[in-house]
């Protein structure tokens, strides 16, 4: 393999896992909450690409106005999830809440499939597809763009958790969600909060993403998949364990690629990802398993 | 329940199977009669391992899958016996499971489902990748019809019967090993595993064979799938379906082994009445899920035993009163 190969196949495997990473993200910030997988984060994704291409084409907008409009869309999405689906049912076993929140996801894609149909749709790149040449290896600008929004996107969350008092109060819930309560903080509040922060974290991956990628009504499940995949390599409930999971997910998968078989790219990251699980079986960065009887 | 009850209720479940037949109008009833008794063999076996055990599986449909495949692989390209090639899917099924529950079971809650969905989803690759073998994404086409000991089971109602019997006799296993050693073992290792392991019960031991066992039920259920349709494609063992067993055993009511085959029955029948609705039909299967877990928390089994404490209680209120 020659330097120049392997640098192209980092850069896309980055590219593809910082959307996988922002993914893992909105998992993990629900989860964090509620203590619930949502299986429908991928839909979010899903919603983010569809409802950009859906805002340009039918309401005639420019790009920059469409995306927006579409994270914000899927940020209600989010919202209007955890109102009707989630809230009134909350002290429901966890198992049951999960199972609503794939009843959701089969909704959503229907929702897409019957308002958009069934066909692939492609984004135009932000900013032009005229590849730069880096030490021989052809970066796309669209990747830079994806590389440069998950970042910028990942330094206002870490602002958001540590430095405001709603991103503080989202924390406590996380740790002890009953003594928060004790001390004024409206988990309910805050479990809608994390849903409309998934959403949004979701959507604009998914918005960023549809550039490269294309986007359909059902992305949204293999995305969600290695979204999870991703929370759950890093060690699921740890943010930053997410973020770096979702990069390693997607390196993996483009170096097997690019050096293995495209067609068994997913099932060799699957089959690495298998490997390290066994060998820690709480993730790379999860926390010690030392529950008392 | 107590064992009685769960033999009076298997003896009408098996009633309710050998009559149903007859009341059917035509035969694409039968289909999905067949289909439901599939599925149940699957949510049986699910429920000891998520329900009893508290081990989830997000890859149940590659065992189903892989029976399947077997099975069609051997009678069909290499030529054996319809009967040799089940023995040898469902024993593969077995081997497999073996190997893929020893290092995943030592996992815990979501690193445990992450374990078995990623197995799933490398499974359902190597089905549509293998071209040569599988067939690929358009499917294994030609596979021999079911045949017991050399006669073939032409009609749809004997082989109808004879899946409704298999189906009876997991059920009726199932209840004996609830109702022994190795089920109290599986409900303490649920409740905490290491008060089991403290109280001498070898929890990898029982985990272990309650995955096999599931595992077993499903690769069964797959060889009986694969030589009635006679084609098989890999979107049928997919992670939705994966998905699909688990709803099935939840909204039966998770601890009840009635409840998940008339989970898995609900959810075979229910896309079947909806097809009448064409475009909406998903969105419907998708909200009927949702608005089911919402109001039915404890699952159709849990619906019921509500409805009957309900009743009798108006009943003896009446009495009284």
């Amino acid at each position: 393999m020659d330097p120049s190969s392997l640098l192209q196949y980092l850069i896309t495997g980055l590219t593809l896992g910082s959307t996988y990473g922002l993914t893992a993200l909105g998992f993990t910030i629900i989860f964090n909450t509620t203590g619930v997988i949502n299986f429908a984060q991928g839909e979010f994704v899903m919603l983010g690409g569809m409802m950009s291409v859906y805002f340009m084409h039918a309401l005639g907008l420019g790009e920059p106005s469409a995306v927006v409009l579409a994270v914000l869309g899927a940020t209600m999405a989010g919202a209007l999830v955890e109102r009707l689906a989630i809230r009134p049912v909350r002290d429901c076993p966890t198992i049951n809440l999960i199972i609503i929140t794939i009843g959701v996801s089969i909704l959503i894609r229907g929702l897409a499939m019957l308002l958009w149909g069934k066909d692939t749709h492609v984004l135009e790149p932000f900013s032009g597809n005229q590849p730069i040449m880096f030490l021989g290896a052809a970066i796309m600008p669209q990747a830079i763009w994806v590389l440069a929004i998950s970042l910028f996107l990942l330094a206002a969350l870490k602002l958001f958790f540590s430095g405001t008092i709603h991103g503080k109060a989202m924390l406590a819930c996380s740790f002890d969600s009953k003594a928060a309560s004790l001390v004024g903080i409206g988990v309910q509040r805050m479990v809608l909060l994390s849903f409309m922060i998934s959403a949004f974290v979701g959507a604009v991956g998914g918005v960023i993403l549809a550039p490269i990628t294309m986007t359909s009504y059902d992305v949204g499940i293999m995305l969600g998949l290695k979204g999870f995949a991703a929370c759950i390599l890093g060690g699921l409930g740890n943010p930053f364990g997410a973020a770096a999971g979702g990069l390693i997910l997607g390196v993996l998968e483009s170096m097997g690629a690019g050096f293995v078989s495209s067609a068994y790219k997913d099932a060799l990251a699957f089959v690495i990802l298998l490997i390290l699980l066994f060998v820690k079986p709480s993730g790379l960065f999860g926390p010690k398993d030392s529950k008392r009887v | 329940m107590s064992y009685r009850k769960d033999m009076i209720w298997l003896a009408f479940f098996f009633g309710v199977l050998m009559f149903a037949p007859m009341l059917l109008p035509n035969n694409y009833y039968l289909t999905i009669l067949i289909l439901g008794c599939l599925h149940a063999m699957n949510a049986v076996g699910l429920c000891l391992l998520v329900g009893h055990a508290g081990q989830i599986s997000l890859g149940h449909a590659g065992f189903y899958g892989l029976g399947a495949y077997t099975s069609a692989y051997l009678s069909t390209t290499v030529g054996l016996s319809v009967g040799l090639s089940m023995l040898s899917g469902v024993a593969l099924t077995v081997v497999v499971s073996i190997l893929v529950g020893l290092p995943s079971l030592k996992l815990k809650g979501h690193y445990l489902a992450m374990a078995t969905l990623g197995f799933g989803i490398i499974l359902s690759i190597l089905f549509n990748e293998t071209v040569d073998i599988t067939g690929g994404p358009s499917g294994f086409v030609g596979i021999p019809r079911l045949s017991l000991f050399g006669w073939e089971l032409s009609k749809d109602v004997t082989l109808y019967r004879a899946v409704a019997v298999m189906l009876c006799l997991f059920v009726w296993l199932s209840f004996n090993l609830l109702h022994s050693r190795v089920g109290r073992a599986l409900r303490a290792l649920h409740t905490s595993e290491r008060a089991a392991e403290a109280m001498g019960v070898d929890i990898a031991r029982y985990k272990l064979l309650v995955f096999v066992l599931s595992a077993a039920f499903s690769g069964i259920a797959g060889v009986l799938y694969a030589h009635y349709l006679t084609f098989i494609a890999p979107s049928s063992f997919g992670f939705m379906f994966s998905v699909e067993m688990i709803v099935m055993v939840v909204l039966g009511g998770m601890l009840s082994v009635p409840g998940a085959i008339v989970g898995a029955f609900f959810v075979t029948v229910l896309p079947e009445f909806l097809r009448a609705f064409e475009n909406i039909e998903i969105l419907l299967f998708g909200a009927i899920l949702v608005l089911c877990m919402m109001f039915l928390p404890d699952g159709m089994a849990g619906g019921w035993n509500k409805l009957w404490a309900w009743g009798k209680a108006r009943l003896s209120g009446a009495a009284h009163g």
